[in-house]
């Protein structure tokens, strides 16, 4: 089992965050480069200043008309996603980890903390589960790919809430933690992941067609 | 809700359609094939696939369109059902659909969304669902199966460089009799016809020489009065409406706004004012100008609010009196979330009416006539769809309790009495023109 994780946390490690890095280049550079033969035209109308105006209103809560109109999904859409992105990257045994491989060290969440970033990131999961099963609109345009990327994202978090804790079986939990953790970090740029790119680009050309052409707001 | 799902389907398909239906006896599976294929391969780019890619399908769209709410929520309208229903399957098969979902599908594009955009302010991504649509109908088009009303008015467009089959003699003669009943009015009143040099060439949609010429009538008076330097051209190119660019008929929207510039050109005029509609503008600021290559309009170009506005604000008009009816002020689509013409829309009302109720939500958030983007073009056939998908306006415009509702949209106009009709509003509707021209001092 020791080899296993040597296995996990050391190549395997390298080869998930280089594919993942050249997969985000590669999707930047294959849109960058259509966009530049086939619409170059969307880069006279992009504008820093409206794309910003629109990231703006789309990144704090509340503040499109849309999210006080959903205001559960807004919290928990927040939450959810906060969570997701700094708990993996402040959590204090990964520090220790880069702090091992690199000798780099900072800032690390409290335990606590930790703790109930996960727990929100789950409850995000269960969430958005249920709201895909129970609210027809959503139900009607979702397919299993869209239950996959739920579970691909509940899958770590909850193997490595009970890794942590140390409940029974532990030592595996860790394994699928890892493991599950790799595949997500693979699949970010190859799937609808990919929305943690892209999203601000959709979000800044829209942004720049209101305000720059339409001179009309978008949130 | 499965059932209702069903009857959703039926509903939809069910409706007869010659442009439809003819198109679909003529289609093969290769040809289906090739011609999918090549548009979302050959024709789109970037923004398609990041639209598809990005999308999460969290339905957060559904709240932003006026048929899901008028359709009790049924899924099948939220903006991003339809991309299901069209696109998607269409990438999943790779192109390899039936003729059946097609006529769906160009049932769905065509007369189940407005492209009004209003989902865009909904997505959290800012998703064009509207852009999404023409690629669906971009599609239909090039497998000729484009509903037939609205094919009509491309065809006319294409033969005559105008909507509505419009001769060059009725057009002139059109505006001679216009000028000629209003010099009983104003008695040294012009319509200048190719006046080279005028500041402003005044442009109109095909509509108004066929059937409603009374508003040239009324533009001329306004023209008249306030002493602008106008003209009009006497040759094809007066027509700024485009029912091309609702097809998918890409070709020929840059046709017809060539045309259109060109003449601007030839008469040598500072700018372009169009009358009051929507989509017309929408043609000429947004998308006509980009299929000449044109990053804004070659010649700046002037929505008629616009012009009312800077009339007003110069001094040029006075007003004999206000109206004093009360009033409520529909945001047409393609001028506000299209040009942000709602402020200047509110200025010139609350110059003409001594009292505006607001409709809500209003401004950017208002909610389409669901006549725009082609919908009430598409005929007869699909009246009873659209009134019925658009029940949440007459709801809005109910709960104002005011008897005169001002639409500065020619679609939005006409799309407004169906609903004002068949929910049996007390409401006359109008155009700002309407009420200008009631209440303009025309001095002596």
């Amino acid at each position: 089992m020791d080899s296993i994780y040597m296995f996990l946390t050391g190549p395997m490690m390298w080869a998930c965050f280089i594919i993942f890095a050249i997969g985000i280049i590669y999707q930047l550079y294959r849109f960058f480069s259509l966009m530049n033969k086939k619409e170059s035209f969307m880069f006279s109308y992009i504008s820093l200043k409206y794309s910003l105006r629109s990231i703006y209103h789309w990144i704090v809560p509340f503040a499109a008309t849309n999210m006080r109109e959903q205001p559960a999904m807004t919290i928990v859409g927040f939450a959810f996603h906060a969570s997701l992105i700094l708990a993996p990257i402040f959590l204090v045994a990964h520090i220790v980890l880069l702090n091992e491989a690199f000798n780099i060290s900072y800032w690390g969440l409290p335990k606590i903390l930790a703790d109930i970033m996960t727990i929100i990131v789950l409850t995000g999961c269960v969430f958005f589960l249920v709201r895909r099963i129970t609210r027809q609109e959503v139900r009607f345009v979702t397919s299993l790919s869209d239950y996959l990327l739920l579970l691909m994202v509940a899958l770590p978090f909850g193997s490595g809430l009970w890794a942590v804790h140390q409940f029974p079986g532990y030592s595996y939990a860790l394994l699928i933690h890892i493991l599950s953790g790799q595949i997500m970090i693979v699949a970010i740029p190859f799937t609808r992941f990919i929305h943690m790119v892209f999203g601000a680009f959709s979000r800044a050309y829209t942004g720049s067609e209101f305000g720059g052409v339409r001179f009309a707001r978008d949130w | 809700m499965d059932e209702a799902i069903q009857s959703a389907e039926n509903k939809s398909t069910g409706i007869p359609d010659e442009g439809i239906d003819k198109g679909m006896g003529r289609l093969t599976p290769d040809r289906i094939e090739s011609v999918i294929n090549q548009v979302l391969q050959g024709e789109t780019g970037a923004r398609f696939k990041m639209y598809i890619d990005t999308c999460v399908h969290c339905g957060l769209c559904s709240g932003a369109c006026h048929f899901y709410l008028s359709n009790d929520n049924d899924p099948h309208f939220s903006p991003v059902g339809k991309v299901k229903q069209t696109l998607w399957e269409m990438i999943k098969k790779k192109g390899k659909v039936s003729p059946e979902f097609l006529k769906r599908a160009a049932t769905i594009a065509h007369t189940e969304c407005n492209l009004c955009k209003r989902c865009s302010m909904y997505c959290p991504f800012g998703i064009d669902i509207a852009y999404l649509m023409l690629t669906v109908r971009r599609i239909i088009h090039k497998l000729e199966m484009t509903p037939l009303y609205i094919q009509d008015t491309v065809n006319s467009h294409a033969a005559t460089m105008n909507q509505m089959w419009v001769k060059e003699n009725e057009w002139v003669d059109t505006l001679q009799w216009q000028e000629d009943e209003a010099r009983d009015e104003i008695p040294n009143l012009r319509i200048p016809l190719d006046k080279e040099g005028a500041d402003i060439m005044y442009s109109v949609i095909a509509p108004e020489p066929k059937f409603q010429a009374g508003l040239i009538y009324q533009a001329a008076v306004l023209m008249n009065v306030a002493g602008v330097n106008w003209t009009m051209p006497s040759t094809p190119g007066w027509d700024n409406s485009d029912m091309a660019m609702f097809t998918g008929d890409n070709e020929i929207t840059a046709r017809l706004k060539r045309k259109h510039f060109e003449t601007a050109a030839r008469l040598k005029v500072k700018k372009i004012v169009m009358g009051e509609c929507g989509h017309a503008f929408r043609s000429i600021y947004d998308v006509g100008n980009r299929s000449l290559s044109w990053r804004m309009p070659p010649i700046p170009v002037s929505h008629a609010i616009e012009f009312y506005y800077d009339l007003f604000k110069a001094g040029k008009i006075k007003l004999a009196k206000k109206y004093e009816k009360p009033v409520t002020l529909h945001d047409p689509c393609n001028i506000v979330r299209g040009r942000g013409l709602h402020e200047k829309a509110r200025y010139v009302v609350n110059q003409l009416c001594e009292n505006l109720v607001e409709m809500h939500p209003n401004r950017e958030l208002n909610y389409c006539c669901s006549a725009g983007g082609g919908v009430i073009n598409c005929g007869p056939p699909y009246k009873k769809k659209r009134v019925i998908g658009n029940r949440i306006k007459a709801e809005q415009l109910e709960a104002t309790g005011v008897p005169v509702l001002i639409a500065p949209c020619h679609n939005c106009h006409s799309g407004l009495e169906d609903i004002v009709h068949h929910y049996e509003l007390d409401m006359e509707v109008k155009f700002i023109i309407d009420i200008l021209y009631e209440c303009l001092d025309k001095g002596e």
